[in-house]
């Protein structure tokens, strides 16, 4: 969906603000939010530019700049630490080609860490897309990169 | 009432009281970092912390309200130990640069650092450096030295209604920029200045021109003259030590010329000028059904504001030109060609409380011949106490001495020009007796005058009562732009001033200033005001002398090209609002 | 029977979507109980059963109730905060996406009983199950009366909304959730004044944790002096332990307080994996104090956690074996607060910096006494200054490790003078 076409279903006050902006990222293939998406965000909830980029910049689901169709999550926390999670890291970072931090050249896969994703009980784990993964491997990790590598070659 | 101990001393306050308050009815005046008086409580810095005996944490002393039967330690050595830890931090993410530092000897980090005794800094230094901002003519920002008090947010969001800069990022990453990390630009800063005059480092300073004023100064072949706005006369005294509110004009104009100026002169008196031609504008607007409400034009922070967020109302806003670019136009014709001074050779300086003025100063529009702006350099306040310290001069000791002629006559109607209503009362000093055709039995209209938001007032000319109104913060300024906007607002004339208290409380003027600082320099301002033989610019000889030398008459062909200008939309294609 | 199952008693016995699944095992009933009760009774059930927050300050309910009962200003809000983002802890999610419809039953009791008007529930965006469980929950509730106008045909109108987090786990904290709410960033407000005096859009706001809200329906059932024989005296009822780390059976787990940790680790958790040998335990969450093995016999409980200066009572148990260097442990809760600090304050802001650069001095044997004090001096400082429970809590793990593991710390040192010795 257009921009304008996500606002409309909002009320145009400043607390709708975070809906907006999850909910427009989340229909871009890159998702990132330009300057000139906060621009028409700002104008449209009544506020002023600099305050809709001090939110965006805030929380860690936003980006001004464009990332890779999948942002693969990894927790690197003590729960998922003490259970593996460097194996799962240079797992995705020799699978991929990159570093943590960096996105794909293909612009297919964004690596970063995320904070504690409240599946200890099923670490370690990992979240793309919307999806959380669990009690994972460096086999199972293989297995899922393929299947996402398959969805964008389908 | 709350009883309570403070560093085992008893105490008796009022209900409400703050730790920090109750500490001074008992002489202590806990340090404090982000406190600024008459802002928001950010509680954010956490040096204001004291103990509470029986409570495990320390507590802000700036938002903590004392409860009954407290004790208080405000120096233990928990105390001590966490605000010397927390400046060290401050410290360790800062360009401690202090020698090479504008605000060396004048910054609250600093102050604090050795008030707290601080000699050495366990942390390392972690800070990541940022490009500093100078884009623009007016104010300078250093991201390397910002401290994250949030001052600049809460004066330029709540006391200004702008928000341009916000908090950027979070934690160790967070900064604080305007909009998308940009530079401050004139689509959305109007360099008023109120960020740098509350800043407590070097973070925002303005744009310091000082060293060119000295190379003018000794240039030979220059003739380099000053003016100096109504509100300097009750404000410099400030920066020499003196108590708000000294009036000390006499000593101004004689440092200046020790200084090394050809000539000072008084905006004073192209503030009459103003009021002529202003006057006599909205007397045209309204015999002949003009565009109306009017709007006072002499604030370069209002104008940008106006330009930016408001362009349908422009047509409102008088098209008199400020009096510092009045005089900067008169000079760079009238007197230049008096004095038979080439235009290459003449700089004319002007000293004014403000930020916004240096902005002004080069537009475009204020170059009369094309080829030489009318103001080469403004100097803010600060830059004059700076210039003054600079030379060495014993400013106490000097004499009073008088402005030089033929700009040096002024009234009284220009003095107040200073202080928010003073345009007003000014302006309707004259139109009154022009419209009215005879004396006004009493020319204090007190109620434009105060610290009050929005000012209102009924005025007789001839057979019709007009309301006018005044408004200080843009805050303000913006409700009585919408009404303007959207055609409700029921006044004839409107002064608008950016600055909290009009210009008195500009953002070039001395630090620390607070609501009762700014009232004691418009006490000063009314003052100066009362003294003054003459109080209406249109009973000024050498305004007159003016219009019969070479104006004309006000709103003349001449006067329109040297004294008016128009403005125009500065509204960014992504229209914020 | 070391668990009791009183708040998990439907999970995993019933289809978390089905209405009536949850409505044939006593599903509203409390609510349609407390419905006829006086208002001020409820409470005074709340308040003799002693309901201590869940989310990790324990802070008394019913007090917390009577403030926003007493407030006359409307709108009044209820604020469900499943911000879940302590590392270690996943029992809320494990609540929502097993017995979504109990939550509700607690929210709308206690709106009642408080005259709330609308109510939020803020979920953690990495939630993206139960945000979908709730947001389906909720309009089951409302097409049978449960939520709405006239609820239960009396004059009581309440309605909940879902909302979402962005990935901020400072938002878990009262006044960052509500300036999130309020579209902002998730930065702390100055207190007092207090949610239940001025809250969401200035407005008197309740806020209280999945759990707790979930204890409701219990209270109102047995009666607050019945809930408040199980457990302790400083800490009744029952507690849902997250339990995760190096042991065989990780997962949620619903104990009295009074249960040594000890019992939850072996009996409950199958003791530590692999044979491998027990190093330490953390309690809580990253916020929380780090502990030695032979201190495991301590019991869950407000009183006893607060010894370690910090309000860590969300109940995480993270246990963790010898393959682990205590400082990478250190290095990585301290990155996590780095990483999720708001930037506010001073202390928190430009301190956890600071603590990672020592700590790394420890892991790179590098470090001196000299740092071992000024790492303790700078936790202490973070914890007595900080604006907010995050600051406040983020240096507990090395408060206490210096406590209890201070030989780790001394034998570091020496080995960095050692390589330093044999560096000349």
């Amino acid at each position: 969906m257009v921009l304008h076409e996500i606002l409309k279903q909002y009320p145009r006050t400043e607390d709708s603000l975070i809906e907006i902006l999850l909910a427009y990222q989340a229909e871009k293939k890159d998702h990132f939010i330009s300057n000139e998406e906060i621009a028409e965000i700002a104008q449209y909830v009544q506020t002023t530019e600099s305050k809709v980029c001090s939110v965006l910049s805030f929380y860690t689901f936003f980006s001004n700049k464009p990332r890779g169709r999948y942002i693969i999550y990894v927790c690197k926390d003590v729960p998922c630490y003490v259970n593996e999670s460097a194996n799962i890291v240079r797992t995705l970072e020799r699978l991929l080609g990159i570093k943590v931090g960096e996105t794909t050249p293909n612009k297919m896969f964004t690596l970063e860490y995320a904070s504690c994703l409240g599946y200890c009980n099923q670490a370690p784990a990992m979240r793309i897309d919307g999806k959380t993964y669990t009690d994972l491997n460096p086999d199972k990790v293989k297995a899922i990169i393929s299947e996402y590598r398959g969805k964008q070659n389908a | 009432m709350i009883h309570l101990k403070i560093n085992n001393i008893d105490l008796v306050v009022e209900e409400n009281t703050t730790i920090l308050n109750a500490a001074k009815a008992c002489n202590i005046k806990i340090p404090t970092l982000c406190y600024y008086p008459d802002l928001n409580i950010k509680s954010d810095c956490r040096i204001c912390v004291v103990e509470i005996v029986g409570q495990k944490g320390l507590v802000p002393s700036c938002s903590t309200i004392v409860r009954e039967g407290m004790e208080i330690k405000t120096n233990s050595p928990r105390v001590l130990n966490a605000r010397r830890t927390i400046t060290e931090l401050l410290l360790s993410n800062h360009d401690a640069n202090c020698t090479a530092c504008v605000k060396n000897m004048n910054c609250e980090l600093q102050s604090l650092a050795n008030k707290l005794g601080i000699d050495q800094n366990r942390f390392p230094s972690v800070l990541e450096r940022h490009p500093i901002d100078d884009n623009n003519p007016a104010i300078v920002r250093n991201p390397n030295r910002c401290i994250k008090c949030g001052r600049c947010i809460d004066v330029c969001k709540n006391i200004q209604g702008m928000n341009v800069l916000e908090n950027m990022n979070r934690g160790h990453d967070m900064v604080i920029t305007p909009a998308y990390g940009k530079y401050l630009s004139d689509d959305l800063c109007v360099f008023c200045g109120q960020c740098a005059s509350v800043c407590p480092v070097a973070a925002i300073t303005e744009k310091d021109e000082t060293d060119h004023v000295w190379k003018e100064l000794h240039d030979p072949n220059k003739h380099v003259i000053v003016q100096i706005a109504p509100a300097i006369r009750v404000s410099l005294g400030e920066e020499i030590g003196k108590k708000p509110g000294s009036i000390v004009t006499g000593k101004i104009v004689s440092a200046l010329r020790l200084l090394g100026f050809d000539r000072v002169f008084d905006t004073d008196f192209t503030a009459d000028l103003t009021i002529i031609e202003e006057g006599n504008e909205l007397i045209h607007r309204i015999t002949t059904g003009g565009i109306l409400p009017m709007m006072t034009s002499c604030c370069p922070g209002w104008i940008s504001f106006v330009e930016q967020r408001y362009p349908e109302i422009i047509d409102h806003i008088s098209t008199c030109k400020s009096p510092q670019q009045m005089f900067g136009a008169l000079a760079k014709s009238y007197y230049a060609k008096k004095e038979n001074i080439d235009l290459d050779n003449l700089v004319v300086v002007s000293i004014m409380p403000c930020t916004a003025k240096k902005y002004e100063a080069k537009r475009s529009e204020m170059s009369v011949d094309g080829k030489h702006q009318d103001v080469d350099i403004v100097l803010t306040t600060r830059e004059l106490g700076k210039m003054i310290r600079q030379m060495g001069i014993d400013f106490e000791s000097l004499p009073e001495e008088d402005f030089d002629n033929p700009f040096g006559i002024t009234t009284g109607a220009a003095a107040i020009f200073g202080a928010t209503g003073g345009v007003m009362e000014a302006a309707l000093r004259t139109v009154s007796e022009i419209v009215n055709q005879k004396p006004l039995e009493n020319i204090n209209f007190t109620e434009v005058r105060g610290l009050q938001g929005i000012k209102e007032a009924e005025v007789t000319l001839g057979d019709a009562k007009i309301k006018v109104a005044v408004a200080h913060t843009l805050a303000n300024a913006k409700q009585l732009a919408e009404q303007v906007k959207n055609k409700t607002s029921p006044y004839t004339f409107i002064e608008i001033m950016t600055c909290p208290g009009g210009c008195i409380g500009g953002g070039g003027q001395s630090y620390g200033t607070t609501n009762r600082i700014r009232q004691q320099r418009i006490d000063a301002t009314y003052h100066v005001d009362e003294t003054l033989t003459i109080r209406k610019s249109h009973e000024n000889p050498a305004i007159q002398s003016i219009y019969n030398d070479f104006l004309e008459k006000p709103l003349s062909k001449v006067s329109h090209k040297l004294l008016h200008t128009h403005y125009h939309s500065r509204k960014n294609s992504e229209g914020s609002n | 029977m070391l668990e009791m199952k009183k708040i998990t008693r439907r999970c995993g016995k019933i289809n978390p979507l089905s209405i009536e699944d949850f409505m044939a095992t006593d599903g509203y009933e409390m609510l349609k109980k407390a419905i006829k009760m006086d208002k001020i009774a409820i409470i005074e059930e709340v308040e003799k059963s002693y309901l201590r927050g869940r989310g990790g300050a324990g802070f008394p309910v019913a007090i917390k109730m009577k403030g926003l009962a007493k407030e006359i200003a409307t709108p009044k809000y209820m604020i469900c905060n499943a911000d879940e983002g302590e590392p270690g802890n996943f029992k809320d999610r494990y609540l929502m996406e097993n017995d979504p419809h109990q939550i509700i039953e607690g929210m709308i009791i206690v709106a009642y009983a408080t005259q709330a008007n609308q109510g939020y529930i803020y979920i953690r965006g990495e939630y993206d199950n139960a945000i979908n469980i709730m947001k389906w929950t909720i309009e089951q509730a409302r097409k049978n009366h449960f939520l709405g106008k006239n609820i239960l045909g009396c004059d009581f109108d309440f309605d909940i909304e879902v909302r979402s987090g962005a990935g901020s786990y400072v938002c878990g904290e009262e006044f960052a959730l509500i300036e999130s709410l309020e579209g902002k960033p998730g930065r702390t407000r100055v207190k007092p004044p207090f949610p239940t005096q001025k809250g969401l859009f200035n407005q008197p706001t309740l806020i209280n944790n999945v759990e707790t809200f979930a204890n409701i329906p219990f209270i109102v059932d047995i009666g607050g002096q019945a809930y408040a024989k199980i457990g302790t005296p400083s800490s009744t009822g029952t507690k849902l332990i997250s339990l995760s780390g190096n042991v065989k059976h990780k997962g949620v787990y619903e104990v009295p307080f009074g249960t040594p940790i000890i019992d939850v680790i072996n009996k409950l958790g199958g003791g530590i994996a692999n044979n491998r040998k027990l190093k330490m335990v953390q309690l809580g969450g990253a916020c929380g104090p780090i502990i030695p093995e032979y201190m495991l016999d301590m019991v869950i409980d407000y009183e006893r956690f607060e010894e370690f200066e910090s309000k860590t009572g969300a109940g995480a148990i993270i246990v963790i074996d010898n393959r682990f260097d205590m400082f990478d442990i250190l290095l990585r809760i301290v990155e996590f607060f780095a990483h999720e600090s708001c930037g506010k304050c001073t202390p928190c802001r430009e301190g956890h910096i600071q603590l990672a650069n020592l700590i790394k001095k420890f892991i790179n044997c590098e470090a001196t006494i000299k740092d071992l004090i000024s790492l303790e001096s700078l936790a202490r400082v973070m914890h007595q200054t900080s604006l907010c429970g995050l600051g406040q809590s983020s240096p507990t793990s090395i408060i206490a490790t210096l406590r209890y593991f201070r030989d780790e710390y001394l034998d570091r040192i020496e080995s960095s003078d050692m390589i330093k010795g044999e560096g000349k």
